[in-house]
């Protein structure tokens, strides 16, 4: 790889001001600058390092009112994972009655972050 | 026909509705009737199937439907008596609402408070005086979100979304996720009109693109939506002569406004404002018409589930005040738009309630205002509250609370002036 | 679909038109078949007009378009009460703003004499102000023509199409005429995509293809429809709407851009005079919209951009059939004859505005020219006028609707929330004498779906509905035909997506 700076610009969404900050990344070392605050230096090592999102899908439910159940995970999964994610949890099909908060898939693709219901769906 | 009586009556079950009738019964309404024509409760929420929800409440990125989980729980807890599957077809002055059901057939509610809660619906194509031809495909973002997340049917493969307002651009991430290719999102304005944080995340990082300032011209295809024809626009809303585009596409979704739903709040004659399609309240949420309250999105549109909540909970607390004749009212202080302000609620502040609380003025701004600016409060030219905001834009709602220590400046005014100004220093 | 393929008429289009007339020919002894190449009836001129039963002081004195007009306008009251669709006799008002245009007004009460309209009388300025309030405060005078009334034109059509049906006649959609079958001179009856069907007579009432139609025939090879388009915009009833039916002093080509109430109670505008080529294009301009929205702001200044709901186009079957009236030069009458050079044929042509309004009197014209070529009508002993209307919930009472929905539960469910259209009334349509088998369908039957939210309330419960009650999957419900299908696949496909 290059070992020269390679700068980037992302967009903040730490809070809704939308900084746009400006990124030199050296390695591991990451260089922020522009920034309203700090909470927008560590939305940029986070989105340099380890980019995640909270996803949120349906799954198939069986012998309940609807035919889809929406589900979401747990905690932000990482990005660069969320096709993936989605293609196995458009697999599954899970039976009803089922509870908010109840695990759909645990551990979703070895993350350790697991799938949760919603909501509740009564058979 | 059968005749049911309770203290409060609620009229639609999203947000605004399950924390208006939450808070109802929590404030001593000994009935609270919950009226919500789909056969379950949650409103809008059970198709926001996206994160998004809940931070400032619980402090947790939720789901609508877990948001929206949580309240009907808690409603179901407090001894709201749901009546589901109902559509509510006229109220009178008298509050008796007329519904109908199949299981009761019609039914005759007659009550003390009727809270109106019945949310905001989508701006179709005709609002926007769409040219072309009227073909299967074209569908405004929330029937489309409908479709895919609780019916499980998908409306195109190809799609171009007109709008950015934020179910456009979330409906534009679902579509990907679940396969079809959002050609672009196309916005007429030079600025985003929902949120930042869903650009980045719904459109940015899918790659998806984003037109600003660009219309669409013409919708082509007899039977179903062949193409669409886009067009740049100039600072004056003018089509840029040239700049016409072909997009080819099966599908047009539009998220280009939400307008607050008062067809029946207008049949009790219920005053409008013009400038937000919702009733004219007071701080406590009561409308002109005394005994009517009105939650959320009926009122003027959120950008946040958790202010529609808020909203919900003093409109429901109101009216079992009302119902039992303790509600306070006192003077009332007109609250007017000033300066870059489109909107701003209530319209009225009853003085008597700051002794017991902090009563907080909601607004949306007429345009961007990308450097630091204050809002502001006026007595005429005395400031009477002033608090310090880096940005304000029209796609996020702005706040300022007056307290008690506002009491006092604000004993002789008759009408207060909102305003949002550019920060000097 | 009807087994039997031997006919005494065949008609061709199933608009206003042919519907009334497969209707009153039902009355006598005879086998009638009615083809309409559309998934429904009435989907053309017929569902996009300015709904006006007219008085007859427009059209050309001596015109069949005046003789014809003035007829059928009287008819309408009948008509109504025994097909039961909604019709409102409230008179129409012909508005001057100006002097210019005052004087114009004299012109035309001469006019509706010269063509025997009864009920005309001029109105003040002053008068016309307090009888509409949001008139233009310019207005300088007005005819007000008592005869004048406004209709449901696509509730005409199905309720005579139901009554046909109810009286025998046999109705095929989606079955497009490709050409006629010939023994020697004779026409003896139709090719189409569903096969042939012989009739001794062939009647051409295809509107805007009945150039095409008669030119197959062999006939009138100079006879050309020019499809003429008119926008329309539908304004909120809740935000804003006039009382009446008003138009602008008359143009030679058109009868203006009017400001109209409906029997929905919706005010429209419209329509536009744009001739064009294709006969399929109803697409909406913006040149045409803007014109429609500044010609209705003439006469009432206060409409806003915000009271607009929908928007939509229609074609006139614009013809260039000379009047036969001696001396007169008139050069857009409507053309209705049994041509001497073919036997077995009926042909209709250039049938605009007045169409809809002359349409009983068309029909009724019709049976006269078969009777005088010796055509023998028997009328039917058992023959039954009347078409019983369904239930519509929005006006019913209180208590009307609580006694329906005990009857039939579905009737309690309001599927469209703006106009109150319930899913009983839904069911009702998807199994009625002709079957309403698509949205639009089920939208021009019960008029869901034209309220403020247009549609995006209802369409996944109508999907749904039609689904259910048809026994397929909601992927084949359509729009208006099989190539506008709503939806295109199940969110979870088995397998990968693209």
């Amino acid at each position: 790889m290059d070992k020269s700076l390679q700068t980037q610009s992302i967009i903040c969404v730490a809070c809704p001001k939308g900084c746009r900050l400006q990124i030199q990344r050296d390695g591991e070392e990451v260089l922020v600058s522009n920034q309203g605050c700090k909470r927008g230096v560590e939305y940029a090592i986070g989105e340099m390092k380890d980019p995640r999102r909270m996803v949120a899908t349906t799954v198939q439910i069986e012998g309940a009112r609807h035919p889809l159940l929406p589900v979401y995970s747990a905690a932000p999964f990482p990005k660069a994972r969320i096709f993936e994610l989605l293609a196995k949890l458009r697999s599954l099909k899970v039976q009803a009655p089922v509870k908010e908060g109840q695990i759909i898939l645990e551990n979703a693709l070895d993350t350790g972050i697991s799938i949760l219901a919603s909501r509740d769906m009564e058979q | 026909m059968k005749i049911k009586k309770c203290d409060v009556a609620v009229i639609g079950s999203g947000p605004g509705g399950l924390a208006a009738a939450i808070a109802a019964k929590q404030h001593g309404a000994k009935n609270v009737l919950l009226i919500e024509r789909d056969r379950e409760p949650g409103g809008i929420l059970l198709q926001c199937i996206h994160n998004g929800f809940g931070v400032e409440i619980f402090k947790k990125d939720l789901p609508g439907p877990a948001y929206a989980q949580h309240f009907i729980h808690e409603a179901q807890s407090v001894g709201v008596e749901f009546l589901l599957d109902t559509m509510v077809l006229e109220i009178t002055r008298e509050k008796r609402i007329f519904a109908s059901n199949k299981s009761e057939g019609m039914l005759e509610i007659q009550a003390k408070a009727v809270i109106l809660a019945m949310g905001c619906r989508e701006r179709t194509r005709a609002q926007v005086r769409l040219p072309g031809a009227r073909p299967a495909g074209v569908y405004t973002a929330g029937t489309a979100q409908r479709w895919v997340n609780v019916e499980g049917f998908m409306p195109g493969k190809k799609i171009v979304i007109l709008g950015s307002g934020d179910i456009g651009m979330i409906m534009a991430r679902r579509l990907t996720f679940e396969g079809a290719k959002v050609e672009r999102v196309l916005e007429i304005m030079p600025y985003l009109s929902g949120l930042m944080r869903n650009y980045v995340q719904c459109l940015q990082d899918f790659g998806i693109p984003l037109q600003m300032q660009h219309t669409v011209k013409r919708i082509l295809g007899n039977e179903r939506v062949e193409a669409i024809e886009t067009v740049a626009v100039d600072d004056h809303w003018q089509e840029v002569r040239g700049s016409e585009e072909i997009i080819p596409c099966d599908t047009l979704l539009l998220s280009v406004g939400l307008i607050p739903e008062n067809e029946l709040s207008r049949q009790v004659g219920i005053h409008l404002d013009p400038l937000t399609a919702g009733p004219f309240v007071d701080n406590y949420f009561q409308t002109e018409s005394e005994g009517f309250f009105a939650a959320g999105n009926v009122v003027h549109v959120y950008d946040l589930v958790d202010w529609v909540t808020g909203a919900g909970l003093r409109a429901g607390e109101s009216a079992a005040l009302y119902a039992r004749d303790c509600l306070p009212m006192n003077k009332k202080i007109a609250v007017q738009r000033g300066e870059n302000v489109h909107h701003v609620i209530p319209h009225y502040l009853d003085m008597g309630s700051l002794n017991q609380r902090e009563e907080q003025l909601q607004m949306r701004v007429t345009k961007p205002l990308e450097q630091p600016v204050k809002v502001q409060v006026m007595n005429g030219t005395e400031v009477i509250a002033s608090k310090a905001l880096p940005y304000a834009r029209p796609g996020e709602m702005v706040t300022i609370s007056l307290k008690d220590k506002h009491i006092e400046p604000l004993k002789n005014a008759e009408q207060l002036v909102v305003q949002v100004v550019k920060r000097e220093d | 679909m009807n087994k039997n393929r031997n006919f005494d008429f065949i008609i061709i289009g199933g608009g206003v038109i042919g519907c009334i007339l497969a209707r009153t020919l039902s009355r006598y002894t005879a086998r009638i078949l009615l083809i309409e190449k559309e998934s429904d009836i009435g989907s053309g001129t017929s569902a996009a007009n300015t709904a006006i039963v007219h008085p007859g002081y427009d059209a050309v004195p001596g015109s069949l378009k005046a003789k014809l007009n003035v007829a059928a306008n009287p008819m309408w009251d009948d008509l109504a009460g025994e097909l039961q669709f909604a019709f409102s006799r409230r008179g129409d008002y012909v508005v001057a703003v100006g002097s210019d245009e005052l004087a114009r007004l004299d012109e035309l009460l001469e006019r509706g004499k010269l063509n025997g309209v009864p009920g005309m009388h001029i109105v003040s300025a002053e008068e016309m102000r307090s009888r509409e309030p949001n008139i233009n405060p310019a207005v300088s005078g007005a005819i007000w023509a008592t005869s004048g009334g406004i209709c449901d034109p696509f509730g005409v059509t199905v309720a005579a199409a139901e009554n046909a049906i109810m009286n025998g006649v046999a109705i095929l959609r989606e079955t497009v005429f490709e050409d006629f079958l010939w023994s020697g001179k004779q026409i003896i009856g139709v090719k189409t995509n569903r096969g042939d069907f012989t009739g001794r007579w062939v009647i051409n009432a295809a509107g805007l293809f009945s150039d095409a139609v008669m030119h197959k025939a062999g006939i009138h090879p100079e006879f050309s429809i020019t499809p003429r388009k008119g926008e329309y915009f539908v304004l909120d009833r809740t935000e804003f709407s006039v009382n009446n039916v008003l138009f602008p002093v008359p143009s030679e080509i058109s009868k203006g851009i009017l400001v109209t109430t409906t029997v929905h109670g919706n005010t429209i505008l419209g329509p536009n005079a744009q001739n064009i080529d294709d006969k399929e294009n109803k697409e909406n301009t913006q040149s045409g919209m803007d014109e429609v929205f500044e010609g209705a702001r003439k006469l009432v200044p206060n409409i806003h951009s915000r009271h607009i709901i929908a928007i939509f186009a229609g074609l006139r079957a614009g013809g260039n059939a000379a009047c036969l009236t001696p001396g007169s030069d008139y050069k857009h009458d409507f053309l209705i004859e049994i041509p001497g050079e073919v036997q077995g044929f009926v042909n209709l042509g250039g049938i605009e505005s007045p169409g809809l309004t002359a349409a009983p009197a068309i029909a009724t014209y019709v049976v006269a020219l078969l009777k005088d070529v010796g055509e023998d009508l028997h009328e039917r002993k058992d023959w039954n006028p009347i078409r019983p209307a369904r239930p519509q919930f929005r006006h019913l009472t209180h208590a009307e609707r609580d006694a329906l929905i005990k009857k039939d539960e579905r009737y309690g469910r309001v599927v469209c929330r703006c106009e109150n259209v319930t899913e009983g009334e839904i069911v009702a349509e998807i199994h009625s004498p002709l079957p309403a088998l698509t949205y639009d369908a089920i939208k021009r039957r019960t008029w869901l779906g034209t309220g403020r939210c247009q549609g995006g309330f209802d369409m996944p419960r109508v999907t749904e509905i039609l689904a259910r009650e048809l026994g397929v999957s909601p992927l084949e419900i359509s729009k208006k035909n099989g190539a506008s299908k709503f939806l295109c696949r199940p969110t979870k496909e088995e397998g990968d997506v693209e």
